[in-house]
């Protein structure tokens, strides 16, 4: 009994605020824009048939007749994409490090590496404007060491957009890699270079194979968020950069266009329920592997 | 595997470099007298006093404050729950689809999450206020909570509960005398986490919140958005500072009670 009310508390506030919202958001991207508020035409009042009958794809059809949410789409995945490989390439070099590193520093290490996640996102995008500008402290930098004669423009350039995606999601990449590094038995290693390998071969062979469950773990945890990043793409991003969180928010709230907003929403959704489903998949072996 | 190699100490500095200098630069430049932030014009804490004399950024503030205590309050005591059902729990119908609605939320795009929750709360007539921006923040981050306290489930002596069970104790007595001391630390940095998540959302707060209520990441991007600002700064750093100090002395206080709890094992193996 006890056990029952504990299941569905939770369970229920999942379904409630989490599923159902789903099925609400499909739902009205398969119904008609009216200027009315709340600004669309609700398509289910009596009863399913009916329901069934009014269902129109006319919005999802827009979306195939739009140039605009194709490339958006393309280069989202593309964004998102290069950057997770860029994020693994600062990152793993890192936990690599701290994993080598003597005992008594590691915590502190650690610490180095979360404190920036507790600091508000928005502020370290925000951090970025001011040195990535015109005249900003990079281009400073740069022309008094005189390795540039003008100014780069990289804000407002997916470069930036790049270097931010970097920036705020590096903690997400180091973590589940140090912690796969952290538990990898060092005589594996030791009996690798023993038989022969070299240190590079070693480390191609045994320390990456063994660190993999970290790696997906972090390039999920990076590349899931970032293909619906809106914040970096706005700040870091031009006019040029397109991503779909972008395209929704504008959609939703400049355009007030709710319906084209949810199946916007609806077909990132069906983008993602793979690397979802991946993710969980990983998340849970790993918890009953610990078991 | 306790040598660094120069290779090693290279990535850590550069790294480092990288993460930090962004913020340091941010809290120097906010003691700048200069209206221009990207010129140096001697140190001011003129900003500091801009900040706060302005009604809107601490009306703001407050808001924030207010829905991240009770959101990360009410996501504690439901993400433990969760965790303690997911571990514990054995198989009941639909664990699958729970698990999945746990793992979600953790990368689900935020624009996906608010949008969602909008046109329900729209479905259901909720007014948009701090009410609506309570119920998202705690969704969402009782998914963190869980998985935090998840790990410290799975990886603790199962029979110190059994133990219990067998002596006579009710299964609320196990877990309010032996399962949640033990826990404690994880239901405290679930807690801690989902504060921080509340205090930082923009994208689902700017969906779920209505006129009546703007949180402060609302309040500093319809700011920064017109390019950067030394008021900004000046809130960033105190933001940073709030945040470093809190987290050093969370590190400090679990080192201390690792340290006791080391002392107290000692102390009884003495003893035996």
């Amino acid at each position: 009994m006890r056990r029952a009310v504990l299941i569905a508390v939770p369970y229920f506030w999942l379904l409630a605020l989490f599923l159902i919202p789903f099925a609400v958001v499909f739902k009205i991207s398969l119904s008609d824009i009216a200027l009315a508020i709340p600004p669309y035409t609700p398509t289910a009042k009596d009863g399913i048939w009916t329901m069934l009958s009014q269902l129109d794809f006319e919005n999802f059809v827009f979306l195939t007749q739009d140039d605009l949410y194709w490339k958006a789409y393309v280069s989202s995945l593309q964004i998102a994409l290069i950057s997770t490989v860029l994020t693994l390439l600062v990152g793993y070099p890192m936990a690599y490090a701290m994993a080598r590193a003597p005992e008594q520093w590691r915590p502190t290490l650690l610490m180095l590496v979360i404190l920036p996640f507790w600091t508000s996102f928005l502020i370290r995008v925000y951090a970025w404007v001011g040195i990535l500008s015109g005249e900003g402290f990079l281009n400073q930098f740069l022309l008094w060491i005189g390795i540039i004669d003008a100014p780069l423009t990289i804000l407002n350039t997916n470069i930036a957009v790049y270097i931010g995606i970097v920036y705020t999601y590096l903690p997400f990449m180091i973590l589940p890699i140090y912690s796969a590094l952290d538990r990898l038995d060092g005589s594996l290693i030791e009996a690798a270079e023993d038989l022969g390998c070299s240190r590079i071969r070693a480390f191609w062979l045994v320390t990456i194979p063994l660190s993999r469950n970290g790696i997906i773990a972090g390039c999920f945890l990076v590349f899931i968020p970032a293909l619906g990043e809106f914040v970096i793409p706005s700040l870091l991003g031009g006019s040029g950069t397109l991503m779909i969180g972008k395209v929704l928010f504008e959609e939703f709230f400049s355009n007030r266009d709710w319906p084209v907003a949810s199946a916007v929403a609806v077909i990132l959704l069906l983008i993602l329920i793979i690397p979802i489903v991946l993710f969980q998949r990983n998340e849970q072996k790993q918890v009953e592997d610990g078991s | 595997m306790t040598r660094l190699s120069p290779f090693n100490v290279v990535s850590l500095t550069l790294g480092f470099v990288f993460l930090y200098v962004p913020m340091l630069i941010l809290v120097i430049y906010s003691f700048n007298a200069s209206q221009l932030v990207t010129v140096w014009a001697g140190f001011s804490t003129r900003w500091y006093g801009e900040l706060l004399s302005n009604d809107a950024f601490l009306d703001a503030a407050w808001v924030t404050l207010r829905v991240a205590v009770i959101s990360s309050t009410i996501a504690t005591v439901l993400g433990t729950m969760a965790a303690y059902v997911l571990v514990r729990g054995g198989r009941f119908m639909g664990r699958t689809l729970f698990s999945g609605m746990i793992y979600a939320p953790l990368v689900m795009p935020e624009v996906i999450t608010g949008l969602s929750l909008l046109l329900l709360f729209i479905g259901l007539g909720l007014d948009r206020g701090v009410l609506t921006i309570v119920l998202a923040h705690t969704t969402f981050s009782m998914c963190f909570v869980s998985v935090v306290v998840s790990s410290r489930l799975v990886s603790f002596d199962r029979s110190l509960e059994e133990a219990a069970l067998d002596l006579g104790a009710s299964p609320w007595d196990a877990f309010r005398l032996v399962t949640l001391p033990i826990i404690a630390p994880a239901v405290i940095s679930g807690w801690l986490l989902a504060f921080t998540l509340s205090l930082d959302d923009l994208v689902i707060a700017s969906f779920t919140s209505g006129p009546s209520a703007t949180t402060l990441p609302m309040k500093i991007w319809s700011s920064v958005r017109l390019g950067v600002s030394p008021e900004i700064n000046a809130l960033s750093t105190i933001l940073i500072g709030l945040v470093t100090v809190g987290v050093i002395a969370a590190s400090l206080a679990s080192k201390h009670a690792a340290l006791r709890a080391k002392r107290d094992e000692q102390a009884a193996a003495r003893a035996a």
